[in-house]
Formats: C-alpha cells, structure tokens, sequence
C-alpha cells in the first residue's frame, strides 16, 4: 500500500425536529468539511435528516462488551429506582 | 446476488475455542445481535468480510452496466430515475464497505483486493447492456432477485450488515418498480419492435439472473454454516423457487414468455418447476471468463487510477490547512 489511508468518521443524523442525533454509519473523508458532505451524499438521499454531526472514529471511546456484566447488572437489583416498586393507595388514583 | 461469497471455501483458521464458540452459538440461536466489538469464531468474521465484502464490490461494479445507458435514455424522466438508481448502487456499496470496515479491514484493502481479482463481485454485472430493454430487466429481474436475496440478511445475526441491509431494502423497492415500468411500456404500450427488443433482452438476462442465487443446494460449500450463523436464512435453491414464483406471472402480464420450455405450474407443489441451469456458464462466468469480465475490471482500476490525483491532493490540503491552524494556535498562545 502505497497510497495513504482516507481517515474514518461516524455519521450521526437528526431524523426530525426533537429528536436525537442517531449512529447511521461511517464514511471516509479528508477533513471535517467533506466529511459532512460525503455523509450528506451517502446518508440523507431521501430526506432522512434536519442535521448531521461527523466525529472522527478514532476518538470514540467504547465500553468493552466483556465487561457489560459489571457495568450494567448491579442495575438490574435496584428494583427501588423504578416508579412501580412504590405503593400508591387506590383511592388516590393515578400517580 | 449478493451471497454468492458464502459459496466459497474458507481458508486454514487457527484453533478453536470451544467453550467461547458454544456461548457465541447460544447468542446467536437466541437471535441476540452481534456486535463489532464482541468475540467471535475467526471463521465468522473471515466468512463476514467475504461476503459483505463481495456484496459492496457488486453494487460498485453493478453501477457499470446501467451507467452505459445514462447518456442514451429516450426521456428526461427516464434518464433522472436511471442516474438516482446508479447513485443509489453507489450509495449501497458505500454503507456496505463501511458495514465491512467494522470487522478490521480498511476501505483500502478492500478495494485493493477488488481490483487485483482476490475478492469477486456478482456473477450477473459480467453480462452486457446490449439495449434500452436491458435497463429495464436489470430493474425488473436483477434487482428484484437481489430483493429476494436481501430481505432475509436485514435479520442477519450481524448488527452492522442487517442495519445496511435495512437501508438498502427500503431503496431497492424503487429500482424494480421503475425496471418493470419500463418494460410495461415497452410491451403493452410499446410498438411491435419495441417488444421484440423486450423479448430479446429477457431472452438473455432469464438464466444468468437465476445464476444469481448462487450454485444448486447440493453443490454449495459452507451453506450449512451460513445457516446455523443465521448470516442466511435461506438455501440458494429455496430462493431461487420464489424467486421464479413471484416472478413469472409479471412476465405473463407482459406478455412475453421465458426461454425455458420445461417451465410449467406444478399443481402437486403449487410451485414453478423451471429447466436445468447451464452450471459450466457460471463457473465460467465466475472464474473471470464471462462476456465483460475484463472491461468491468478495467473500468474499475481506471477509475482507481484516475483518482488517485484527487485523493492525494484532498489529503495534502487536509495537511496544510491543519498546519496552518496549528501555527496559528502557537502564535495566539505566544
């Protein structure tokens, strides 16, 4: 390979109005600028977005899928963060 | 069209872990997605990136054949659909090379390994666009069989392939409805000539597209391991049955008839029995020696080398433009 790679960035598009920015791909591209213009091209064809938002791969930090028990399962025992495990009498109606 | 790389054989993988692959497999069976970042059998990934891979090459090459007729279509309206289904094509193959990037490979290997002949794309891109009817039985046929392939790979067990998948899915729709427009009026509104041209080109393009599902079920390689992944869903023969199905009462709607004599309703099965396929064609075909094999190629490494201008020259402005910024920084902190 004597070419030098194009840099990798996500693409991130805001479907409607209210609505967060959502991972739709990847595209590659010198800077910034054509970064957003490939993503326009590539991504929103058929009015899928309002806004687009481009961040170089390389400075995304992810969470390792080895460790989601530890992150994510002390959780799923904290039944008491959650609106249901509290008793509302019935004669008070909807809460 | 599409999985024809799933027909191929892997080759030699380092030893397996049994135990992690016993806990993959059981993800898989509870249909759970996989993910980039998550642990998988090397033989998945290496089956993945072929394929997917294989599927971004056919809708770059795929842009070939229809882009001949962009400067030649008879109506303003037909030229527009055609440019936006070739833009499409290329679009497809760009979530596609992006899909295959989250596995380890970069863009460039791949395209690298497109132009140098190591990876394939579809059978059906090596046939000629000989007419205007052609335009509209690649529609009608090609991306309606790619259709009945893809519809099942947007549940593929891979995140990143079924997400593209989706996307394309929702795209494709538009290029077989245009397709079988331009056929409509070309054989029940059209002039006698005009369905003979009609004709002519489903002539040509019936066996190659029923090519397209890939070699019969007794003769695929590794059908059984694409299954148990649930990277397909389907066999290639399954397929190609409702393919021909869902598609011979539209070419009786034509008008026009198919150029296989042993193809009839089979009241027993309720399905279309269909002639042998010519499987020395498509070895051939896919061994390089097809109709356009050598032009399609030598478009492609044209236009890589075309190219290679522009892409240094963004990535020299990309430089410079940063240093300035940089040099500007400094200054404004001194």
């Amino acid at each position: 390979m004597t070419e030098k790679n194009i840099p990798l960035w996500e693409v991130f598009i805001r479907s409607r109005t209210g609505l967060a920015h959502r991972h739709a791909g990847s595209v590659h591209a010198a800077d910034a600028e054509m970064a957003l213009q490939n993503a326009r091209d590539v991504y929103t064809r058929r009015g899928e977005g309002l806004s687009i938002w481009v961040v170089p791969s390389h400075v995304i930090t992810a969470s390792d899928p080895a460790d989601r028990d530890s992150l994510f399962e002390p959780t799923a025992s904290k039944i008491y963060r959650h609106p249901s495990f509290y008793d509302v009498p019935e004669e008070v109606g909807h809460m | 069209m599409y999985t024809q790389a799933l027909n191929v054989k892997d080759t030699a993988l380092p030893a397996a872990d049994p135990q992690r692959e016993a806990r993959f497999q059981a993800r898989i069976d509870a249909e759970e997605k996989i993910e980039p970042n998550d642990w998988m059998p090397d033989g998945y990934r290496q089956t993945l990136v072929r394929q997917i891979a294989q599927h971004a090459h056919s809708e770059i090459v795929g842009m070939h054949p229809e882009g001949n007729w962009i400067t030649r279509a008879p109506s303003l309206k037909r030229k527009v659909a055609l440019l936006a289904k070739v833009q499409d094509e290329g679009g497809h193959g760009l979530y596609l090379y992006s899909a295959a990037e989250t596995l380890g490979v970069s863009r460039e290997e791949l395209v690298e390994q497109l132009l140098d002949g190591r990876q394939k794309y579809s059978s059906i891109f090596n046939y000629p666009t000989m007419t205007w009817a052609d335009v509209g039985v690649i529609g009608w046929l090609v991306d309606g069989a790619a259709i009945m392939n893809q519809i099942p790979l947007c549940r593929c067990s891979f995140g990143p392939y079924a997400r593209a998948m989706i996307r394309i899915c929702k795209e494709e729709s538009f290029h077989q409805r245009q397709g079988y427009e331009i056929m409509v009026a070309l054989c029940r509104d059209g002039t006698p000539a005009q369905k003979a041209m009609a004709q002519d080109a489903l002539n040509r393009w019936w066996w190659p597209v029923l090519m397209m599902f890939g070699p019969s079920d007794q003769d695929s390689q590794h059908t059984d391991k694409s299954m148990r992944w649930k990277i397909k869903r389907f066999t290639n023969d399954e397929l190609r049955r409702k393919f021909v199905d869902a598609t011979v009462p539209q070419g009786r709607y034509l008008g026009l008839t198919f150029p296989d004599p042993d193809l009839k309703f089979d009241e027993t099965t309720g399905h279309w029995a269909f002639g042998a396929i010519d499987w020395s064609e498509f070895r051939r075909v896919v061994s390089g020696d097809g109709p356009c094999n050598r032009q399609r190629l030598r478009q492609r490494k044209r236009a890589h080398e075309r190219g290679a201008w522009v892409r240094a020259a963004v990535l020299a402005h990309a430089a410079k433009r940063r240093a300035r910024e940089q040099a500007a920084a400094g200054v404004a902190a001194e």
